[in-house]
């Protein structure tokens, strides 16, 4: 290391980036020193990601100067990034599944000899750098597929470690780990950041950014607003300068919903008996009533979106029964949860839920024209009405219904999708992970709007990996572990998040045989 | 959950080695998708060979099996190429007309009295060019490969035909059929004798690189694991557009060699030949285990999906009483049951 001790590993000055349109960065600042975590703070569409990928040349900026170890560079594409010690490991898990562990670790520095890549020696090299983060028990020809997603995730930042980077970038890693596997990466990360690498991080979990970090750098509309040490930023006041006013938005939405309304004698909407998929959700049973929002709690895999599958028809059961409003129905396809009144909005928004290539206006009407059936297009007076009433209702930004949905922030394409439900008029809306990766205010935004929705007579299933969320959303709350339920609660002021944890932790199984965890690696 | 037993370390030694030998297989087996329709694959083959040779006889004979190499060594060039391809969830339906261009040109042009050394290097240049044609249009201007394949073989078949309509024979005594003269390595009784042409060793030299290419060089781990996620290959900054550009192009190379390898053999070149060669080569590469959507699969597994599709040829010739209007049928049939295969090992692994 030739540079100075103390001076930034990063500096990016003035950096400007326009899409058509848009002004996503103007005049933006930051810097990055050795040794520090670093996290970008900013709501969605306040040009966090289009910072993290100007840095790593996935996007040419328009003006500005990057310096990177001192010296001025232009990257054009990730490689140039990577060559220049920046690595990036992203929210989804950008690796390859149908490779081996150790292959995805060294992708592109497999170790060569005379023969061509020398696999004995590439597997030891990646058990060397996966030892290196706690990960030695890894065997690493096994196919990536096997691991959980935490783990992948693991498995994506110890590339990171192979090309020996400087700056390592975090994009969001957390938001699909549970408690547990977050504070694996994160003694990952401080060990990482103990040995000089300089870290920037991003996440929406207000607690893992000031576990983590040192620094805050904050953007509001694709503008510099400051950077701060984070241990003299109070949380209240991060939030009023991330939204640029005082934050109303995250008052307690839930406080009011404590009270259950349901009757205990009327007949439930959905009535679930038994149902299961052999292999993906043990039988289950639990009723739904109109009015009532209905939380799935439980870590990742625990069965959640599984069951929730069955329940729209997206998945087949084959076992149990299901009554809506005290009729039989039969739920094969999701044109048959549809029809019956269900709509499911996924946790998979990017692959299941929105079509990118498609506008606001096309991606809103999808269910609605599904539902009639294709011969029968929707008028485009109705579709115009339609459009209106949810970019203006939902508040999606911009609102304009003829941009494209993959040029929309991650909050606002969950308003579209969850626009799109809606102009179905469902009777229950099932809800897959509506808040995973977004920013506070679209979120509370969200939230209310799904508040809005029960008290106006549609049954909800919230399902959130954010217990805390589903404790002060839900009306009832049902615990999932190992693809069952485990316990259901009314919510009362004695249901807390302690009490849902407490009961995931002390259940035990009854199934002696059930897998290992892949978690345990890292605990 | 294993319980260590004192004596466990004096003992070890042997049977952990054999059993990490063991389960390295085992894990390949259960791990990658293709190899279990690749072995099975290779069971049909064995299963064909002792079936006809116990329903037909003298299938298990030096001169069947020669000849089952020699006529098949063109496909198996072209199945190595358009295994490559599809590994990166490409595919190259230009491959059969650019045998037609070349060995057109290639016949033309050693008739007309060019050194035939120099045709032979024309005919492989006439398929890198195309492979390039196709790859600058799937990676500079984001054409489908699918289509820029498509165009390259309308574009390679008219070309071929301006050239000529008619078979344009090779010179009886041209050095070029000397690369399809049979070379007697095993004198048996009678005609069965163990024989190769330059052609078959071509093909062997090409697995063995193909082999090389797409498991020991970065080059090759690159085509995989763009068939296995093309965004995350990106991001991890691996040379995406220049690998897949490559492989067009060693395709296209490729047919330009079988080409030679054909007309070399037939003594003629004309503007149908080739006809379909590109969907018996992907026939082949799909019976062989690899996956359409990429990222799986294994060039030797083509080779044995050519020797395959070569061998029920014999087989319905030798049994006389198929039609053999029912050749494309059965072809048709055995993909079919192949294309299941694959479908229920990906299920099964998924539960």
């Amino acid at each position: 290391m030739i540079e100075d001790a103390n001076g930034p590993v990063v500096e990016m000055r003035g950096i400007s980036i326009s899409f058509p349109g848009v002004k996503a960065l103007d005049n933006v600042d930051f810097r990055l020193l050795p040794g520090e975590v670093h996290t970008l703070m900013g709501e969605n569409g306040a040009g966090k990601s289009t910072l993290i990928k100007a840095l790593t040349g996935v996007y040419r900026i328009d003006s500005g100067t990057i310096v990177v170890n001192g010296a001025e560079v232009q990257f054009h594409g990730t490689a140039d990034a990577q060559r220049a010690g920046i690595s990036t490991v992203y929210q989804e898990v950008n690796l390859c599944t149908n490779l081996s562990i150790g292959e995805n670790v060294m992708l592109g520095h497999e170790v060569r000899g005379a023969l061509g890549v020398n696999w004995k020696a590439t597997h030891a090299a990646a058990a060397e750098v996966l030892a290196g983060m706690g990960l030695g028990d890894l065997d690493t020809r096994k196919p990536l597929s096997t691991l959980s997603i935490a783990m992948q995730q693991l498995v994506a930042l110890s590339r990171a470690m192979v090309i020996d980077s400087t700056v390592l970038i975090l994009d969001e890693p957390t938001s699909s780990l549970d408690a547990h596997e977050v504070e694996a990466l994160f003694g990952v990360i401080r060990r990482l950041r103990d040995s000089g690498v300089a870290i920037l991080f991003v996440s929406h979990f207000l607690d893992q950014v000031y576990a983590i970090s040192d620094r805050l750098t904050v953007l509001r509309n694709g503008q510099y607003i400051g950077e701060y040490p984070t241990a003299e930023l109070p949380r209240n006041e991060l939030i009023s300068l991330m939204i640029g006013k005082d934050l109303e938005a995250l008052a307690e939405l839930g406080s009011n919903r404590r009270s259950a309304r349901r009757s205990e004698d009327a007949v439930p909407l959905l009535s679930a008996r038994g149902i299961g998929k052999r292999g993906s959700v043990r039988p289950t049973d639990l009723d739904i009533h109109a009015g009532e929002i209905l939380g799935f709690a439980g870590l990742l895999g625990s069965g959640r979106t599984e069951l929730a599958r069955l329940l729209y028809g997206a998945d087949k059961a084959d076992s149990g029964t299901i009554e809506i409003k005290g009729k039989p129905v039969s739920l094969h396809s999701p044109i048959s949860g549809l029809t019956t009144g269900i709509a499911y909005s996924t946790e998979n928004r990017r692959d299941e839920g929105i079509v990118g290539d498609l506008s606001v206006q096309e991606n809103l009407i999808l269910a609605v024209q599904a539902e009639r059936g294709w011969l029968r297009p929707l008028p485009s007076r109705q579709a115009g009405e339609i459009v209106g009433k949810y970019v203006a209702e939902l508040n999606v930004r911009p609102p304009d219904p003829d941009r494209l949905v993959k040029n929309l922030s991650g909050g606002n394409q969950q308003k579209v999708l969850l626009g799109r439900w809606l102009a179905t008029h469902p009777e229950l809306l099932i809800l897959d992970e509506p808040t995973r990766g977004i920013d506070v205010g679209a979120k509370a935004e969200i939230q209310e709007s799904v508040a809005q929705l029960a008290e106006a007579g549609t049954a909800v299933i919230f399902i959130s990996s954010e217990l805390e969320e589903v404790v002060r959303m839900c009306d009832r709350i049902i615990v999932m572990k190992d693809r069952e339920k485990i316990a259901e609660f009314d919510a009362g002021p004695e249901v807390t998040v302690e009490l849902i944890v407490d009961t995931i932790a002390s259940h035990q199984a009854g199934d002696p045989a059930q897998p290992s965890e892949e978690g345990g690696a890292v605990a | 959950m294993s319980t260590v037993t004192p004596d466990a370390p004096a003992v070890a030694t042997t049977p952990k080695a054999t059993q990490t030998w063991w389960r390295g297989v085992v894990r390949t087996l259960t791990t990658n998708p293709s190899t279990l329709p690749t072995l099975a694959s290779l069971v049909i083959f064995v299963g064909m060979l002792i079936y006809g040779e116990l329903a037909y006889g003298k299938i298990l004979q030096y001169s069947t099996i020669s000849n089952l190499f020699i006529n098949n060594a063109h496909i198996i060039i072209i199945a190595a190429g358009m295994t490559m391809v599809i590994v990166t969830g490409g595919i190259d339906l230009s491959v059969g007309a650019i045998v037609a261009l070349s060995s057109v040109a290639g016949v033309m042009l050693a008739n007309a009295g060019l050194n035939p050394w120099l045709a032979v290097g024309v005919m492989v240049l006439i398929g890198s060019v195309f492979g390039l044609f196709s790859g600058v249009l799937i990676q500079y201007f984001n054409v489908q490969p699918f289509i820029a394949t498509l165009s390259a073989m309308f574009l390679a078949r008219g070309l071929a035909a301006i050239l000529s309509t008619d078979a344009e024979k090779l010179d009886k005594d041209s050095p070029i059929r000397l690369l399809g003269a049979k070379i007697k390595l095993i004198d048996g009784p009678k005609v069965n004798d163990l024989e190769i042409t330059a052609g078959v060793i071509l093909a062997f030299l090409v697995i063995v690189l193909a082999f090389y290419l797409m498991h020991r060089t970065r080059t090759g781990r690159t085509a995989y694991a763009i068939g296995g996620s093309e965004p995350s290959a990106i991001l991890m900054g691996l040379p995406v557009h220049r690998t897949k550009l490559w492989l067009y192009v060693i395709s296209g190379t490729l047919a330009g060699m079988a080409a030679v390898v054909y007309t070399a053999r037939i003594g003629v070149g004309q503007n149908i030949t080739g006809d379909g060669w590109e969907m018996q080569a992907i026939a082949a590469t799909v019976i062989g285990g690899t996956l359409l959507t990429g990222g799986a699969g294994y060039v030797l597994g083509s080779v044995v999906g050519s020797l395959v599709l070569g061998l029920m040829i014999v087989l319905i010739t030798r049994d006389g009483t198929v039609p053999p209007e029912w050749t494309t049928i059965i072809t048709g049939g055995i993909l079919l049951a192949f294309v299941l295969l694959q479908r229920a090992v990906t299920a099964a692994r998924r539960n």
